[in-house]
């Protein structure tokens, strides 16, 4: 009997910037179904993994297999392959000249071209399902940070990707605001989503995740189950990291 | 107080001289309504082209964008008018104002436009490639509506300048507002012609101006 295949398998990633290399040789498999969380301190590499599983940076060596097809192989759509890996930034990036619902279904117009009227049906079934259906209408600087990150994770979910990535998703957003934004992710992965998850909300992570890596200088020092690698970390560098966020 | 009435404000020569500023009026509209469509769009045209990144085509682009900025319009005309003929090209007056005019309006607007480009944020690129829009829709639906409005106050002043530049068309014989004045001025021996000028100039021009302050507020948009 065979493994069922992994949803994201890369294999020895590489990306060097210039003489830096950000990430040295990274092995990272995500089943499917599963909520793996990357932590690490900044310039550990870890957004340039996330973003080399969508190909936002070229890795300079290795392979993304995404669904079993390595995305790197010049044969590839990447556009096609794109609609079905979801992502979310930071900065939410929501175009500010478009509503919620103008952002939501400028993928589902160009892309899946989808007529008007189906796209703005399932755009406002995607924003209904971060729970902001009755701000269609608004415009991203009418809507509050964690409303627009939501508007951003309505944008990815619409296209019904198969892996949702997170780039540190709650980081720009005033503390009584990242509630919202996690209570979204906790239904997406109750609902089965495939998750990977660069952030620092550890509470998140020990709760929703089901394995930790934790990353430092282009490099996973070491990865466990959420209890493990925040209770007993195996490595010193993973147990600086940790006494230095949580302050202990 | 006299003279001043009599040198620039002459009933008698502004009545006569009136059908052919006239004239003018409509030479110098026609010209500058066609130098804004094509400059304009050849300057939009440019900036995308150039948004493609392909090396030798850029430096071609710059190049040519910063010969038609460094030099003064009225030497472009020059040039055109009285030395390309030589090597067998030789158009009108009208041609020669209309394609300079442009080629600098084109100049300023591609520049403009490509630093309109260039200051819409990564994040708006990559946001929409990751939804799996392809490079030109990113451009066409994402990156160049944001453009185009930051554009908007720094091209209507260059629109206006270079449109106004269309008085330079005098020295290629274009019948337009100041030749006309001038010439009138010269058959009549009195600076009224060029009062009337003036006038038709503010006619035409105002409502541009005030049009650009009206566009700019519509456009602009809260961030």
């Amino acid at each position: 009997m065979t493994a069922p295949l992994p949803m994201l398998d890369l294999k020895g990633v590489r990306k060097s910037f210039g003489a830096i290399e950000a990430l040295k040789g990274i092995d990272l498999s995500v089943a499917r179904q599963e909520l793996v969380f990357i932590i690490g301190p900044s310039g550990s590499g870890k957004s340039t993994l996330l973003r080399c599983c969508n190909r936002l940076e070229e890795p300079t060596a290795g392979q993304v297999l995404f669904d079993g097809v390595d995305i790197l192989s010049p044969g590839i759509d990447i556009n096609e392959t794109r609609r079905h890996i979801g992502m979310v930034f930071q900065s939410f990036n929501l175009y500010p000249h478009l509503t919620a619902l103008g952002n939501v279904t400028l993928a589902l117009r160009r892309v899946l071209k989808l007529p008007r009227d189906d796209a703005n049906e399932r755009g406002r079934a995607a924003l209904d399902e971060v729970g902001l259906a009755e701000r269609a209408h608004a415009w991203p600087n009418e809507l509050s940070g964690g409303q627009q990150q939501r508007v951003a994770i309505a944008r990815a979910l619409a296209l019904e990707p198969k892996v949702m990535l997170f780039d540190e998703p709650t980081s720009a957003l005033d503390p009584e605001l990242v509630g919202s934004v996690l209570d979204v992710m906790r239904a997406m992965r109750e609902s089965g989503m495939t998750m990977l998850v660069v952030s620092h909300e550890m509470g998140f992570a020990r709760e929703a995740a089901d394995r930790v890596l934790f990353m430092d200088e282009g490099e996973v020092v070491e990865e466990g189950a959420p209890a493990r690698i925040f209770e007993a970390p195996a490595h010193a560098r993973t147990r600086e990291f940790l006494r230095r966020v949580t302050g202990h | 107080m006299n003279r001043i009435a009599e040198n620039f404000f002459d009933l008698a020569v502004m009545a006569k001289y009136l059908p052919s500023i006239i004239d003018g009026v409509w030479v110098t509209i026609h010209l500058a309504v066609l130098i804004v469509l094509s400059g304009l769009a050849l300057g939009f045209v440019l900036a995308v082209v150039r948004a493609f990144q392909i090396r030798p085509v850029n430096w071609l682009i710059v190049l040519v964008v910063d010969v038609f900025r460094a030099l003064p319009p009225i030497v472009i005309m020059i040039v055109f008018y009285f030395a390309l003929p030589f090597v067998g090209i030789s158009m009108s007056g009208f041609v020669v104002a209309w394609l300079s005019l442009t080629l600098v309006l084109a100049s300023f607007a591609e520049e403009i436009f490509w630093t309109g480009i260039l200051s819409v944020d990564r994040g708006q690129w990559e946001a929409a490639r990751s939804t799996g829009l392809g490079f030109l829709q990113t451009l066409r639906d994402v990156v160049l509506p944001q453009a185009v409005r930051l554009t908007i106050p720094p091209l209507t002043n260059r629109t206006i300048v270079i449109t106004k530049s269309t008085a330079i068309a005098s020295v290629v014989a274009v019948q337009e507002i100041l030749t006309q004045a001038s010439a009138a001025q010269a058959f009549s021996a009195n600076t009224t012609p060029l009062t009337m000028a003036a006038i038709a100039y503010l006619i035409i021009f105002f409502p541009l101006v005030v049009l650009s302050r009206w566009v700019e507020s519509r456009f602009g948009w809260k961030r």
